[in-house]
């Protein structure tokens, strides 16, 4: 098994206030086996040894679901490979003696909260805003009573699959959240369970990802690009539709 | 429920306001074209055409006064987006790149803020050049109308107009390689199969409406257009 050296350039910084800058770093004995993470670990281990603060990043489920990981891999955000998050890319993408620069997603509403760990409760307000269906709770009810055409469904589950990591946001030139904001609303206004709400949601969503500060879309599609999980721009198409039967 | 000033200046109220005003001033920009083709026609078919479009009387200012707020709606909106752009990214990012395909970005989406600010600029000096130029007067069909065959001609003879117009109408193209495809996404275009074909249609149609419009004042300069004549063509 081969093994690979490879140089870092990682954005360090202390807290939200401090300015940052970028720390070079090299990696030894990289296993093509290990995913970007473990190499990441590899580095913090020898940086413990070595009395200097770890590198902060995100990460939960190390298995591309949970969303957490979100790193920004030579200015594309969950790096190289189509549909895969940053915890799913594996270090046989990479060749010995390359230089990889990491940054967190740069946004104004996802405040540095420390080296790559970013703030994205931007993200929890505004499905508070209307990101959800009401139903009584207790228990489920019988599964047939609404019924739901099989494609419907799967639209909708495919729109679903959003894992709000925000590479979305991170790799828009406009720093746009009308990827997630779509899959959400295209999500939830299609099934019968979400129609009650659907235009009061439309509009209480988008009204949040302005109010975040996020910016405009430009249908520059490189969202739909960068998505771990593949979601459409089709959704923010349809957000817009949506928005215009709810207003007009 | 948000009122129809809050929802037009909203995230999605701006890209549809964007996308309709483009698409406004795209039949604009063709009927424009089709127009301007008459400099190939007979040599009193620019001065007919010019005349023909006088002789809507009122209406014709209407329109001039509709396009003038299209036009300004339109940019409006493209600074505003441009504008909230930069607040809502302070900081860059020290190297970034495209994913690729599916992704659309490319030269001409990610210079729509400055193709469109020099197509403002452009417009202004246009407009002062030809609409509100002075022309003589020539003698169509027992009528007396505006000569602007002979204006035309007489700008394009300058270098600096006709290559600064060709250059312009390059832009006009990069401009509108990605803007007609997103004028159509910011309208609720969801298909893929459609997106797709409006995609490769909008950047072939840009590419035509640059080099039709392009070509006219090279021909010009290059000795086209002189049939009338009654200036030193070169």
């Amino acid at each position: 098994m081969s093994t690979m050296t490879i140089n870092l350039k990682v954005w360090r910084q202390k807290n939200r206030n401090d300015s940052g800058h970028f720390e070079d770093y090299t990696v030894e004995d990289v296993n093509e086996h290990m995913s970007f993470l473990e190499m990441l670990d590899v580095l913090n281990e020898k940086l413990i040894k070595e009395h200097i603060d770890p590198i902060e990043f995100d990460y939960d489920c190390r298995e591309g679901i949970c969303g957490s990981c979100n790193l920004v891999i030579n200015g594309v955000a969950h790096g190289p490979k189509h549909k895969t998050a940053t915890c799913q890319l594996h270090m046989r993408n990479y060749k010995d003696g390359d230089t990889i620069v990491i940054e967190p997603p740069r946004s104004a509403a996802f405040p540095v909260i420390k080296d790559l760990v970013v703030d994205r409760s931007a993200f929890d307000r505004i499905i508070a805003a209307g990101g959800y269906i009401s139903v009584k709770t207790g228990s489920a009810p019988e599964a047939n009573l609404i019924p739901v055409p099989q494609d419907v469904s799967n639209t909708a589950f495919d729109y679903a699959t959003c894992i709000g990591c925000g590479a979305c946001v991170a790799a828009c030139p406009n720093s746009s959240a009308a990827l997630f904001t779509g899959a959400k609303l295209a999500h939830l206004n299609r099934l019968p369970q979400g129609k009650p709400e659907r235009d009061k949601r439309t509009i209480a969503m988008v009204n949040q990802m302005e109010i975040e500060g996020f910016g405009d879309c430009s249908n520059h599609g490189e969202c739909e690009a960068v998505c771990p999980v593949g979601i459409s721009i089709s959704a923010i198409a349809e957000m817009r539709r949506s928005y215009m039967k709810a207003v007009f | 429920m948000p009122s129809i000033t809050d929802a037009l200046l909203s995230q999605v109220g701006r890209k549809i306001l964007s996308g309709l005003t483009g698409l406004f001033l795209l039949f604009f920009v063709i009927f424009h074209l089709i127009g301007n083709l008459a400099i190939f026609g007979s040599p009193d078919a620019m001065n007919a055409y010019s005349m023909m479009l006088h002789d809507f009387g009122p209406l014709l200012w209407v329109a001039r006064i509709g396009l003038v707020i299209i036009f300004v709606v339109h940019a409006w909106v493209g600074i505003a987006i441009w504008l909230r752009k930069r607040k809502a990214r302070p900081q860059d990012y020290k190297v970034y790149s495209s994913k690729g395909d599916p992704s659309r970005q490319s030269l001409s989406s990610r210079s729509m803020a400055f193709t469109g600010v020099i197509l403002i600029i452009f417009v202004i000096l246009h407009v002062n050049t030809f609409a509100l130029g002075d022309t003589g007067d020539v003698v169509l069909d027992g009528r007396t109308t505006h000569d602007i065959k002979t204006l035309v001609v007489d700008t394009f003879q300058d270098p600096v107009y006709a290559f600064g117009y060709a250059i312009a109408m390059v832009l006009l193209g990069t401009h509108l390689g990605h803007g007609i495809w997103s004028a159509f996404v910011s309208l609720g275009m969801s298909s893929r199969k459609v997106s797709a074909v409006v995609y490769t249609v909008g950047v072939a149609a840009a590419v035509l409406l640059a080099i039709g419009f392009l070509f006219i004042p090279l021909y010009i300069y290059f000795g086209g257009g002189c049939d009338a004549a009654l200036i030193n063509c070169n």
